[in-house]
């Protein structure tokens, strides 16, 4: 990290396939030493894929890289190392150990690679040389201290150290403010003009556009695994950005509706989870569909979780028909008519190891007993072969394993089994994840339908054209917060982008 | 070609399937094959009743240990809770010279309060179950020791103060401990216990708190009543195991029930394949029971020695875990 040469890192025609999915076509991208260079693009635009690539993550790419004009293979991640292209991934706990201290942590690597052969460790030199990287970096974490003891923004500056403890010129950053507060983004952009100077490229991925501009020399845009745009970051006006990342606008594949709407049927207000909502108050009328806008890891999530008492440190005033609700546990929420159907659905939605029966009747079990104790099969099959029959889930049978049905259906399960609770409020998080077109569409209009029922709906989604095709009124959310109240009618996509990144329109 | 492959793979399948479904049944039949044809009085009605007999306190135990293995939970503590009622219902009758009634009562009333403490502790402190009543089973086979003073309690028994014991133990209540009731006692459970999970809301709930805590608590359930309601099962038919131990040998010996916990659990877990249900479940365990109690009987009467029991229990114990974690890889 000390050759002040300028070193040119260029990937030439990177193409990348997973099965089912082309993740990269054909992307041109060149950095520098010494300068920090800005990664952007919408969820799903394949920044990270990129990233990985370049990191030695995917072996199996097509296009060449190079380093000052010179052909390199980097296959995997010790090709990369030794090329001296660090990278530091966004969930910072899966590298690092946690209960060993700071010092085994940084130099891990190399207590890995040049202990070969020997079998005892060198303490004091070991520490020693932890602590000058340290110092070098202006970092105040002690090296004896166990990571685990450290927060996120100290975790994350361990890493970014045993980064620049190997040989590092080009250093790449995947979304490292996102979990960090004000004060320590800013000790982190510290750390990183400093390594700017020292000779250090930096490859910065964000989704916040002030900080890019804060920190980044260049910039380049990415939309649909394609890119679209590089230049000069002061060469790029935030609204340019914003244009690039959205492009072309997709189909219309939303229902037609004419919401009819009623009074306020739901209220939260002055919702509050410590560290992830931040003080937020929504209403949603009946008929209602309201969209909670705003990128990956803005909270959304978290608020959703919240508002049906999935989190026990989340506090806040709930009324559903102007009557107040105390929810402390989401079997109150389900008593009082709220349903969620919550983003990772394998894990929080359906029982994969039983049947679909067993699935779709879970929430309101009582409705098929007799005495309120004995379950009755018959029943059971009956509204689990009508929710079938109405949601197109493709299945064998309603005794049919949901481990065995496709992604789409078991997203259809998760919500269908909310439809036989008959709630009063539906709070959906990211509904179309991972599904196919045609299922998408089947659940835009069970979304639709909800609402023409006089219900009200909550709909979290990261994807533009989702919330203007399918809402009639939105909150965009930012670190945390609802940041802006949008009509869709009177709103676009460069709009709620500029929010969600929480750039200003005046 | 493909199809061809496919279609083979699914016939491999097919037959680890069928094996999974029915293999302890299989070998519950060839086993009593086995011993009948190399024994002369092992299919006798005298057997088989020894065998029902023998296997009822651990079937009982086993059963309130698959309630608890049924929420995802581990009751390691069911041994220890069955000493403490065993302990307790003796020195009820033979200490303080209550009715059996109220003796039974008392016991049982106490097991639940173990229960509690087991249940508080897990779902208070996210505590991993198994680690938990690890250190509860010491707690309480400490208790059952200290609350008999490490003695054997029985009729007519020397008290600290140098007099003999006065109370009496009523004949009735050994009657308990030996067939046909002894037998009955385990058939209404495993009926009452299986009924209830296989039939009821109640028992619906619980495996889906089993099968994915998280999607049971945004389905509404109320997650922390049911795991409780589990533990509290769980001591109670512990409690009632270490009763009939008591019924059985008339008196309480030290640490009477710590023997049946392996047992126990080696039951619990062969019934999580029988009839391919995956999951812990009332009738499995049974079957388990059944299959350990007919393979110790008959090795005995081929004079296999005492001592090597656990190996063979023990071995047990693990093909069922390496079955049920083979099919869970699969």
């Amino acid at each position: 990290m000390s050759e002040q040469a300028v070193s040119r890192l260029e990937m030439k025609g990177i193409s990348i396939a997973f099965p089912g999915v082309k993740a990269l076509t054909d992307v041109n991208f060149t950095a520098l030493t010494g300068r920090a260079h800005a990664l952007i693009g919408a969820n799903g635009a394949g920044k990270s894929t990129l990233m990985k690539v370049l990191a030695g993550a995917y072996g199996h790419y097509t296009g060449d890289i190079a380093i000052d004009g010179r052909d390199v293979r980097i296959r995997t991640p010790k090709d990369a190392k030794e090329r001296g292209i660090q990278i530091v991934y966004q969930e910072v706990d899966t590298a690092l150990i946690p209960n060993l201290t700071v010092c085994e942590n940084i130099m891990l690597e190399k207590m890995v690679h040049d202990l070969k052969g020997k079998h005892l460790v060198n303490w004091k030199r070991l520490h020693r040389s932890a602590k000058d990287i340290l110092q070098q970096l202006n970092v105040a974490v002690p090296t004896t201290v166990l990571v685990e003891n450290l927060t996120l923004a100290e975790k994350q500056m361990v890493l970014i150290a045993r980064a620049v403890s190997l040989q590092c010129r080009f250093l790449i950053l995947d979304e490292p403010t996102a979990p960090l507060s004000h004060s320590e983004t800013e000790a982190l952009f510290s750390l990183v003009r400093l390594l700017k100077k020292k000779g250090v490229g930096i490859i910065f991925i964000s989704h916040r556009l002030p900080e890019l501009y804060e920190i980044c020399d260049d910039i380049t845009i990415m939309r649909d695994g394609m890119l679209v745009a590089d230049d000069e970051i002061a060469r790029m006006p935030q609204q340019q950005v914003v244009e690039h990342m959205l492009g072309a606008k997709l189909d219309g594949q939303f229902p037609e509706r004419k919401p009819k709407l009623g009074e306020i049927g739901f209220e939260a207000r002055h919702m509050r989870d410590p560290g992830k909502v931040n003080d937020v108050s929504i209403h949603i009328r009946k008929g209602e569909i309201v969209g909670l806008a705003g990128l990956v890891g803005a909270g959304k999530t978290e608020l959703c979780r919240a508002l049906f008492g999935a989190s026990a440190s989340a506090s806040g005033e709930i009324s559903l028909g102007g009557k107040p609700l105390r929810i402390r546990a989401p079997h109150q929420a389900v008593a009082g008519g709220l349903a969620l159907v919550p983003e990772e659905r394998r894990r929080e939605g359906i029982f994969v190891e039983e049947s679909v029966a067993f699935n779709l009747t879970a929430v309101v079990l009582s409705k098929f007993t007799r005495m309120r104790t004995w379950l009755s099969p018959a029943k059971e099959r009956r509204a689990s072969a009508e929710i079938i029959g109405s949601l197109g889930v493709k299945t064998p049978s309603e005794k049919a394993l949901v481990r065995n049905l496709s992604g789409g259906n078991q997203q259809k399960i998760a919500i269908g089994k909310w439809l036989l609770a008959d709630a009063e409020v539906y709070i959906f998080d990211e509904p179309t994840k991972g599904v196919d077109v045609g299922a998408k569409r089947d659940i835009y209009e069970l979304v639709a339908e909800l609402a023409s029922r006089g219900k009200c709906i909550l709909y979290a989604s990261s994807e533009m054209p989702e919330m203007l095709g399918i809402t009639d009124r939105m909150y965009v959310m930012y670190d945390g917060g609802v940041i802006k109240e949008l009509v869709t009618a009177e709103t676009n996509e460069e709009e709620i982008l500029l929010y969600s990144t929480g750039g200003m329109l005046t | 070609m493909k199809a061809a492959e496919s279609a083979q793979a699914k016939k491999q399948f097919d037959l680890f399937e069928f094996l999974y479904k029915y293999g302890t049944i299989i070998m519950i039949l060839l086993l009593i094959a086995v011993f009948g044809a190399m024994t002369d009085n092992f299919l006798t009605q005298s057997t088989i009743i020894g065998i029902l007999r023998q296997i009822s306190i651990v079937t009982i135990i086993a059963i309130g240990l698959t309630v608890s293995l049924a929420v995802g939970g581990f009751d390691l503590s069911v041994g220890s809770t069955a000493s403490v009622a065993n302990a307790l219902v003796i020195s009820m009758f033979v200490w303080h010279g209550l009715s059996m009634g109220l003796s039974i009562a008392v016991s049982l009333a106490l097991c639940l309060v173990i229960g509690l403490v087991n249940a508080f502790l897990v779902i208070k402190f996210k505590i991993q179950d198994m680690l938990m009543t690890l250190a509860t089973m010491f707690v309480f086979q400490g208790v059952a020791l200290t609350y008999t003073r490490g003695a054997t309690v029985s009729q007519n028994m020397i008290m600290p103060n140098g007099d003999f014991a006065t109370g009496v133990i009523p004949k009735v209540f050994g009657s308990l401990g030996r067939a046909p009731w002894i037998i009955i006692i385990m058939l209404v459970v495993v009926l009452i216990v299986h009924l209830f999970l296989t039939y009821t809301k109640h028992g619906r709930y619980m495996y889906m708190i089993g099968g994915n805590p998280e999607a049971a608590k945004l389905s509404g359930i109320n997650v922390k009543k049911y795991r409780l309601a589990a533990y509290l099962i769980s001591a109670l038919l512990a409690g009632v195991g270490g009763i009939i131990i008591a019924a059985r040998t008339m008196n309480a010996e030290v640490n009477a029930g710590s023997s049946y916990l392996m047992e126990a659990v080696a039951a619990a877990f062969i019934g999580y394949s029988v009839l391919g249900s995956g999951k812990p479940n009332a009738f499995g365990t049974f079957v388990g029971a059944v299959l350990i109690g007919v393979l110790t009987h008959g090795l005995i009467m081929m004079s296999v020695s005492y001592y090597a029991m656990d190996i063979v229990k023990g071995g047990v114990l693990a093909l069922a875990l390496a079955i049920t974690y083979y099919r869970k890889a699969h």
